[in-house]
């Protein structure tokens, strides 16, 4: 047990701390999603000159070859420096991983190098209104039609669909086959007709994700991942890259939140207030549960290959964790935390979607109980 | 920030497993609870392979190894309940070991490492400790007392008088009696004693969830084993949050008590909330999860439960950690704070 980074280790984080300091992407430009979305297209642009944006990619695609452990790191200083997430985010984290593991030649040299770069911006088509957290029962379909796929259907959720020019799409290629088998997994373009993207307003207000009606849109059969009827199996590399490293970008933020709750109890002068300090330290003691909880399953994965029961646990742990420090954000704050526009109203509502989001608690809950406990399936 | 275990502790871990869950079972904890005898052959046995004093240096007969070998053997300790004086003769020991003078540490280190004589642990206001850890055999306790101090209390001068708690897998005592402060930093000490509590309280929830999972495996209502129905199943997904959140915390403490003593604070704060937090949660739900069995005395999980609540008091409650703890990131934040407006 070396509970400390390595000489390596520490050298690249103060290299990355270093590079960050000096091109810190500034203040996030306030009200307008577009803008604030061009923004964070120039900060991946920022990060790619400097060698940062694939730093979890191989170094033959253009990445920096980092292990699992460097790229935690490179997650938590990003998160620590209060920069943003790139905003290609989709396009690094699963798209290119997803390709790289399944693509052939030609859609690697296509595809990788425009999602290094953010000029080719990715959205995810997996969800669907009928098929949530139960997503083998897609109804999208996918008709074979000469070298083309015929599509038509509906996917909702697709964070980033109003910028992206492509979308990782699951669809139904067998009707007849069960339930699984029946998928493919393509990369669509989304610079045509057949694809219309309507933006759903959250109840925060803004529009971070949107609806997609696809009414006979055309996907080359070249555009293909993993062949016909795998899609199943090339979504789940997907998935499973979605909760690695972006686990430790949210930890750090929600311990930000928390820092920045004691900022203001110590300059409002509730600290002194024993039951605000109980409260406190309870929080503080989550997140620095959930922190190291996220590098035991870091240890796991480098030890055996595979995510131990700490992995399904940290976003359970994170999601409940980041509601219970806004809401008591609010108790604490009063009025200015519950007035639009303002930055704790915002992480409030903004909190109430993360036990939801990318597999909800009681879908997680199901996770640990049957594949970590063993407890058997209704 | 690596947690796995070298191939030192990995075999102490696995010895450790398989003594204690052959010499330790169920129905051997229910014996030495109902009659409320200790099990000397068994502690003859730890103490002959060097288990009291594996975090003792060897220049006072103690192994030499660090509190993240303690706490390998005291979560398995916490998992099969021996009735032996473990945790309190090897946490005396450590607190000695870490502030008490060369005298002191001279006088009981080599007794108590090897376990020849044991020790007890426990907290003291105006000098009396109502529920120490206590063997009624024990020849010295650490006391520690609300201001950070802690008195070595040598048991021959003291009155010891048994205590019978809800927790009868071990021996309880109250003492009271004349002492002498330990010089050095108590604070340590007392981190130290936590963290190694801690660990205890990680065995303890770990095999309340296995009998928990176990169980509603096996209980079958209306055709169906109760595991299956979602409210039993999250419930023990529940118990296994809070177990590893309490292991990931222990094993933290136990190695920035190891290794990077400026951690050790904050470290063994964390550790104690979120161990005595996990193990009274999760030993609760296991009696949940057996539902009337669960709350019969032929059932096991109450030893657990009952350990759970005895340690939560032990070394004093979490209040005062939960206090300790705000105030040094208070601290911490309004230091960062200052330094951000110069």
């Amino acid at each position: 047990m070396d509970l400390t980074f390595s000489e390596e280790e520490t050298e690249f984080r103060d290299e990355l701390r270093a590079w960050l300091d000096a091109n810190h992407p500034g203040e996030e430009p306030a009200g307008d999603e577009n803008a604030e979305f061009a923004w964070r297209v120039e900060w991946q642009q920022r990060l790619n000159e400097g060698g940062w944006a694939g730093v979890h990619w191989p170094v033959e695609y253009g990445g920096r070859g980092a292990t699992l452990m460097q790229s935690a790191i490179f997650f938590e200083e990003l998160g620590r420096s209060r920069s943003p997430l790139p905003g290609n985010g989709l396009g690094l984290l699963l798209a290119g991983p997803t390709i790289m593991a399944w693509g052939t030649d030609e859609q690697k040299d296509r595809y990788l190098n425009p999602i290094l770069s953010a000029e080719e911006i990715w959205c995810q088509g997996f969800s669907e209104p009928e098929a949530g957290s139960d997503l083998a029962s897609l109804k999208t379909m996918a008709v074979r039609d000469g070298d083309d796929w015929v599509i038509n259907g509906q996917k909702v959720w697709t964070s980033a669909a109003q910028w992206s020019k492509w979308c990782m799409l699951v669809a139904r290629t067998d009707s007849d086959a069960p339930k699984h088998k029946g998928l493919s997994y393509f990369l669509m373009d989304m610079e045509q007709e057949g694809v219309e993207v309507r933006p759903l307003k959250q109840m925060t207000g803004g529009t971070e994700f949107n609806e997609l009606f696809i009414k006979d849109a055309r996907i080359s059969n070249d555009n293909l991942v993993g062949g016909e009827g795998n899609g199943w199996m090339v979504a789940l590399t997907t998935l499973m890259n979605e909760r690695s490293g972006l686990a430790f970008f949210l930890q750090v933020r929600t311990r930000q939140l928390l820092e920045d709750l004691f900022g203001y109890a110590n300059e409002s002068g509730k600290i002194h207030d024993p039951c605000v300090a109980d409260k406190l330290a309870g929080f503080y003691t989550r997140a620095e549960v959930l922190r190291l909880t996220a590098y035991r399953g870091l240890t796991q994965i480098e030890r055996y290959g595979q995510p131990g029961p700490e992995g399904a646990l940290t976003k359970w742990m994170w999601s409940s964790l980041n509601q219970d420090v806004t809401q008591y954000a609010a108790d604490l704050i009063g009025p200015e935390a519950i007035t639009s526009d303002s930055h704790w109203s915002y992480e409030l509502m903004r909190a109430r979607g993360n036990t939801i989001e990318g597999g909800t608690s009681e879908i997680l809950k199901n996770i640990v109980a049957e594949r970590v406990l063993g407890l058997p399936r209704k | 920030m690596r947690f796995g275990f070298d191939d030192d502790q990995i075999e102490i871990q696995r010895t450790a497993t398989a003594l204690l869950e052959a010499r330790s079972a169920l129905d051997r904890v229910r014996e030495n609870a109902e009659a409320g005898t200790d099990d000397n052959g068994l502690w003859t046995e730890l103490c002959e392979l060097g288990w009291p004093g594996i975090a003792i240096s060897e220049d006072f007969g103690g192994q030499g190894f660090g509190l993240v070998e303690l706490a390998i053997l005291l979560e398995q300790a916490g998992r099969t309940l021996p009735a032996v004086p473990l945790l309190p003769t090897a946490t005396a020991a450590l607190a000695i070991q870490t502030a008490g003078s060369d005298e002191q540490k001279e006088r009981w280190l080599p007794g108590l490492a090897t376990g020849e004589i044991s020790g007890a642990i426990g907290v003291a206001v105006n000098g009396r400790c109502e529920v120490a850890a206590c063997a009624p055999t024990a020849a010295v306790a650490v006391l520690f007392d609300e201001e950070g101090g802690a008195r070595l209390v040598d048991l021959a001068d003291a009155l010891v008088e048994p205590v019978d708690t809800i927790d009868p897998t071990r021996r309880y005592s109250s003492i009271e009696g004349p002492g002498v402060e330990l010089p050095g930093d108590t604070d340590a000490a007392f981190d130290r004693a936590i963290s190694a509590m801690s660990a205890e309280l990680t065995g303890v929830a770990s095999r309340a969830t296995e009998l928990a999972v176990a169980y509603v495996k096996d209980r079958k209502q209306f055709g169906t084993p109760v595991g299956a129905y979602q409210a039993v199943a999250h419930m023990c997904a529940g118990m296994l949050l809070g177990t590893e959140s309490s292991r990931s915390a222990s094993y933290h403490a136990a190695w920035a008590a190891d290794a990077d003593e400026s951690k050790l604070s904050e470290a063994a704060a964390v550790a104690h909330i979120a161990s005595v937090e996990g193990a009274r949660d999760v030993t609760s739900a296991c009696i949940q999860a057996h539902g009337g069995i669960g709350f019969t005395w032929e059932a096991d999980p109450h030893w657990f439960y009952k350990r759970a609540q005895l340690d939560a008091q032990l070394l004093g409650g979490t209040s005062e950690s939960r206090a300790r703890l705000a105030d040094s990131i208070a601290d911490r934040v309004g230091a960062a704070d200052e330094a951000d407006e110069d």
